[in-house]
Formats: structure tokens, sequence, C-alpha cells
């Protein structure tokens, strides 16, 4: 399995992110697809760590390849606290505005 | 085609289906459930690609606690209804095209530059719990540190922000 293969399954999965970002309104569903940009990179990190692993500077080193997974659980770590706040700022949206679409948020603009 | 590649692709397809079907789905508690299935895809390819430690976090974090707070703040806010504005279908397709215009300039990039190397699967132990908690506590015992103070600041502020006054 080729490295090409990994980076259209991400690329897609991130693209569908980017969509959804842009078309759905619900503040809920474009914070998941946020989420799901994020698992798009998580993945294709992965693939690269795999993918280096066969090089030579890898097999020297005892930690070498294992650096691109620590980056991985790192996202993870801050998508967990992300999720937490962004919860919480969805909520208190709700309960001042009894709505969660995302285009109702714009005064800013003016 | 070997068991790899037959596995590569139905995960992907599971991956991918499931993905546009959250976009599609009218209600978000589908949406949540079509997500919670590409989770699953993704911590199918972290096994096919042997980071069993990956996978494992990748369920019990993502599929596990994030999945099931997303599940509480919409029955929280009684959203199973049909909550979703008045759409307007010129944006849609706006965003349709400028997103598959995207995935085209990217792909073409990709598929431009000649890019050999494979991906070991099934081998290697880059992955494995072993080595992967001895770099992570050799090499990045301080930025592991500080994501317990980012985790303890995370949740004082969504419990003042949640905060009713």
């Amino acid at each position: 399995m080729g490295i090409t293969s990994y980076i259209i399954l991400s690329l897609t999965l991130f693209t569908i992110g980017i969509i959804g970002v842009l078309v759905r309104r619900n503040a809920i569903i474009v914070f998941m697809c946020v989420e799901l940009m994020l698992n798009a990179v998580n993945l294709l990190l992965v693939a690269f760590s795999k993918m280096h692993s066969a090089s030579t500077a890898a097999k020297a080193s005892l930690t070498f390849a294992s650096d691109a997974q620590i980056f991985v659980f790192f996202i993870m770590i801050v998508a967990a606290a992300e999720v937490s706040v962004g919860l919480a700022i969805i909520v208190m949206m709700y309960r001042n505005t009894h709505s969660i679409d995302v285009n109702f948020l714009n005064r800013l603009k003016n | 085609m070997n068991l790899s590649t037959l596995l590569f692709i139905l995960l992907s397809v599971v991956a991918v289906g499931s993905a546009i079907m959250m976009l599609l789905s009218k209600k978000p508690v589908n949406s949540i459930l079509w997500l919670i299935v590409v989770f699953f895809s993704i911590s199918g390819h972290y096994v096919l690609l042997n980071a069993q430690f990956l996978a494992v976090v990748n369920i019990i974090v993502y599929a596990g606690a994030i999945m099931v707070l997303f599940l509480f703040v919409v029955m929280l806010m009684n959203l199973n209804a049909e909550t979703e504005p008045a759409k307007n279908y010129r944006l849609h397709l706006i965003g349709i095209i400028s997103g598959g215009s995207l995935l085209l300039v990217l792909l073409s990039a990709v598929m431009t530059t000649n890019l050999q190397q494979p991906v070991m699967l099934k081998i290697g132990d880059a992955g494995l719990i072993n080595k992967l908690g001895k770099t992570l506590f050799e090499n990045y015992v301080l930025p592991f540190e500080i994501s317990s103070v980012l985790f303890l600041s995370a949740m004082i502020g969504a419990v003042i922000i949640g905060k009713r006054d």
C-alpha cells in the first residue's frame, strides 16, 4: 500500500469537513466537521510515521519513528480540551439566543 | 489484491461514505452517530497500520468521550426536532463547488508528485505502547505535563462559561 492512497483518503475526509463547515448552519455539526478534519490529519500523520519507519534513520534511532504518533496523541489531547470549551460556548449561545444557527452570530459584522 | 489492500479499500469506503452521510443527515443525532462510524473506521485504519495504542485511544477519547459529550448537548437542548433553519441553496452550491475545487487542486498536486514510498502495514513496532511510552517519557515529558495544565484550564473554563448567572 503506497503513501499516495493514504494522502488521497485524508484529503477526501478533510475536504468533506471543509464542505460541512461551509454548508451546514447548525453550530454543533460545524463543530463535528472540525473534529473530522482533525481526524483526517491524524490519519495522515500515522501513515507518514509508518512510511518513515522503513528508513535507515529510523532503524538507527530508538524513538525516531514514534514522534509522529506522539504528535497525534497531543492532537487528541488538545481536541478533547477544545471540545469541552466549545460545547460550553454553544450551550451558552443557545441559552442566550435560543438558536444554534451560526449565521445568527453576525453582530460583529457591522 | 491481498487482504491488506482489501481491508484498506473497505475501511476507506466506510469512512468516506459515513462522512458524507454525516453531512446529509437532517437530525443532529443521526449526524453524531454517523461520525462515530467514521471514528471507528479510522481506528480500523490505525490497527491496519499497526498503531494499536492510537487505535484504542481514538476509540476511548473520540468515540467514547467526545461524541458522548456531543450527544449530551444535543439531548440537553432537545434539538432532535427539525431545527435546521431555512436553506439557502445558492450558498450550498457555492460551498460544494469551492470545496470540490479545493479537493481537485490538492489531488492533482498529489498525482503529479512522484511518491513511491510504501507504507509498512501490519509490521514494525513504532506504534506499540512499549516504544511510544519510551518516546513520550524520554523526549516529551514537558509537553505531557503541560497538557495536564491545559486540561485543568479547559475544565475551569467550561465550568465558568457554562455557569448560569
